[in-house]
């Protein structure tokens, strides 16, 4: 096989990788959407701010040292200890939970009956008080996440794909990160958990049955501020994945908030309520930027991935509002 | 009280549907007219103009701008920040190409060369709505970044990919480049603001603006009632695409000078203007320039306060800037949706009963 072809399939697998940690970012959009009718911006940085937590607790970080430092003139930093990754992860959640607990009782339980657009708006709020709150809280210097997840090249891989490259010299088998693997057995995992949740379990269905329609829901006894509290969490603990895979790989820092970004084309390729559509979506981006910008990109100057998704979405929008999987409910202006 | 029509009486329909119809108003806007074009200049100098006036004057034009299409036609966009850039590399390329034509034809032009992109990226709107048109012009943010960071032909091939305002002159004084007098920037884009927030209000208040406003509130209602949405929104999409590159295009010729097309234009520029006019009041004139305001002077208050009277470090102040921005989005949403501009109406009509209670 010619060099490029083999370069372009190793694009590919690359563009796949990167397409399941966009999922893993879409996936969270989709269950508040799902469930609540919001369309969260903030979900980024929310797996910024699970992210910063996570790291915090596992360094013993003091939180708001800077501020106490600031207003009081001492000179905190860390308490000494360092916490185990599992329990530090639990506690983590348990912050999330907190977070969730406090954005429907302050924010959303007053936004009942908003039209969305407020709603997105007040979730751009939300977004910018949680950044603010997280780089308060823990600092913002790049910090490195490691909770253990293996990274590098994996040589098995490289090993065990060589002959295909049928007696090509410059060919010594396909790189494929360990860290890229390992986020989608994650993933994978993820979405049948979900699943298996919002299917089997009586809180999943209550879930669901909101999802479908509050009135109804309430009707039957469903509490809808359980549910939503819930279902942030839920959103939380997605986050919290996203934020320790993307950690992992780029280390702890604000441009994570950017990849909520990028999950927003990716939902209007799958469609705003579909879980499998997150994760169509984000594969069909993931690889789509990367070859586009294997292919096209050289001659229109490259960094195309910047922009690419978007107009994709944007095209296919035109086309398709309501997404490859999405329920048509989109008005047609 | 302090604040009452009675007594003010109309003889003429002009009369009465001027833009200030009751003499107390309109007293108070020549008085502002007055102060700031014949005191303020003689007050300034170099810190305050740069600091305050100019953010204020330029972001208040970008958030005319947003106003009439997020307030007014219900169109939200998050591409601010991608068709500001618009207005600032036309105008560096208008400058750089004919240096003799007078500099304001320059910032007009281009304000005409964002208008002409803005209706390119409303095309989208006539299908889609809400959040999903939000999605679809964050593609005109990114990929207008990418164009002008990429295309060496927008930034005339320069080493840095910077673009560098050039010196240019209105009546013998100098309004870009190095050699400015705090007054002369500060004048040159009060006539612009000016000019633009006297377009924008008449606009919105005649027959286009309640076309827009039929649109913002129930589309189909409006196209039953003999509204065309293609017009309607494309024409919100030009008008408001116009200010804000006119916006752009000052942001980098009078107020910066030197300007990196991913820094300057990034989406958090997008939403610092969409914040301005969640503050200030949606579908309100005089809520795009308090939310300017407000959202202008609130970093330089919290930076003295902070770390001029407290001594705190500056990036303990930014990120507090982050967290104050984000909680008063929420409250304003929360409890006023109509934003500063509500408030202000409110303050009237208590001032105007002040001191019976009804």
């Amino acid at each position: 096989m010619s060099d490029n072809i083999i370069f372009g399939i190793e694009v590919l697998m690359n563009g796949l990788m990167a397409g399941v940690l966009y999922a893993l970012v879409a996936l969270g959009f989709v269950l508040i959407y799902k469930a609540s009718g919001i369309f969260n911006y903030a979900q980024g940085v929310m797996a910024l701010f699970s992210a910063l937590t996570l790291v915090g607790i596992m360094q013993g970080q003091v939180p708001f040292a800077h501020l106490i430092n600031a207003a009081l003139g001492t000179d905190l930093h860390h308490f000494g200890w360092h916490v185990p990754a599992v329990l530090a992860i639990l506690l983590t959640m348990a912050i999330m939970v907190l977070l969730a607990f406090c954005v429907q009782k302050f924010v959303f339980r007053h936004l009942v009956n908003q039209e969305p657009i407020i709603l997105f708006m007040a979730t751009i709020g939300l977004a910018y008080f949680l950044e603010g709150f997280g780089d308060l809280m823990w600092g913002s210097e790049i910090k490195k996440m490691s909770v253990g997840l293996p990274q590098g090249g994996s040589f098995w891989i490289e090993e065990n794909t060589q002959w295909m490259g049928l007696g090509n010299e410059n060919f010594f088998g396909f790189f494929l990160d360990k860290l890229d693997l390992v986020a989608t057995v994650i993933a994978i995992v993820l979405v049948v958990v979900l699943v298996l949740f919002s299917q089997y379990t009586k809180q999943g269905r209550a879930m669901r049955a909101v999802a479908d329609d509050h009135q109804a829901a309430l009707s039957v006894g469903i509490s809808l501020n359980f549910i939503w509290v819930m279902v942030w969490s839920v959103a939380g603990f997605v986050a919290l994945v996203a934020g320790i895979v993307w950690g992992t790989k780029s280390g702890v820092q604000f441009s994570l908030s950017l990849i909520a970004l990028k999950a927003l084309p990716v939902l209007m390729l799958g469609g705003f309520t579909s879980i499998p559509g997150a994760i169509v979506g984000g594969l069909i981006i993931g690889v789509g930027e990367k070859l586009f910008e294997f292919s096209i990109g050289p001659m229109v100057g490259g960094a195309t991935e910047n922009w690419f998704a978007y107009v994709l979405a944007l095209l296919f929008l035109v086309f398709r509002p309501q997404g490859l999987f999405g329920e048509k409910i989109i008005e047609r202006v | 009280m302090f604040y009452r029509e009675a007594g003010d009486y109309k003889t003429s329909y002009a009369a009465d549907s001027q833009t200030f119809p009751i003499k107390f108003d309109r007293y108070r806007y020549y008085f502002v007219l007055l102060f700031a074009f014949a005191a303020v200049p003689l007050l300034i100098n170099d810190y305050w103009v740069n600091a305050i006036f100019l953010p204020f004057l330029i972001y208040s034009i970008a958030a005319i701008g947003l106003n009439i299409l997020v307030g007014y036609c219900g169109q939200v966009s998050l591409g601010t920040g991608g068709f500001m850039a618009v207005g600032a590399y036309a105008c560096y390329k208008l400058m750089t190409s004919f240096p003799e034509v007078n500099i304001l034809f320059h910032v007009l032009l281009a304000g005409g060369v964002t208008a002409c992109v803005g209706v390119l990226f409303g095309l989208p709107s006539l299908r889609i709505k809400g959040f999903y048109l939000a999605v679809a012009t964050l593609a005109a943010q990114f990929f207008l970044v990418w164009l002008f960071n990429r295309v060496p032909w927008f930034y005339n091939y320069s080493a840095s990919g910077q673009i560098n305002a050039p010196e240019r002159t209105i009546f013998g004084q100098a309004v870009t480049g190095a050699q400015t007098q705090a007054w002369a920037t500060y004048l040159f884009c009060l006539v612009i603001l000016a000019f633009c927030a006297v377009i924008a209000r008449n606009l919105t208040r005649g027959s286009i603006g309640r076309k827009w406003m039929a649109i913002r509130d129930m589309d189909i209602a409006a196209e039953i009632i003999g509204v065309d949405p293609l017009k309607a929104k494309l024409s919100a999409f030009a008008v408001s695409s116009f200010f804000i590159g006119i916006a752009g295009a000052l942001f980098f010729a009078v107020y910066l000078g030197a300007v990196e097309v991913g820094e300057a234009f990034s989406i958090q520029k997008s939403f610092l203007v969409l914040f301005m006019i969640i503050i200030g009041g949606l579908g309100s004139i005089f809520g795009s320039f308090a939310g300017a305001a407000f959202l202008v002077l609130l970093p330089v208050l919290l930076k003295n306060l902070l770390v001029g009277v407290l001594g705190w470090p500056t990036d303990l102040a930014a990120h507090f800037e982050f967290l104050i921005i984000g909680a008063l989005i929420i409250t304003f949403l929360i409890a006023e949706p109509h934003g500063l501009a509500q408030l202000w109406r409110v303050a009237k009509e208590k001032l105007r009963l002040w001191p019976f209670p009804h």
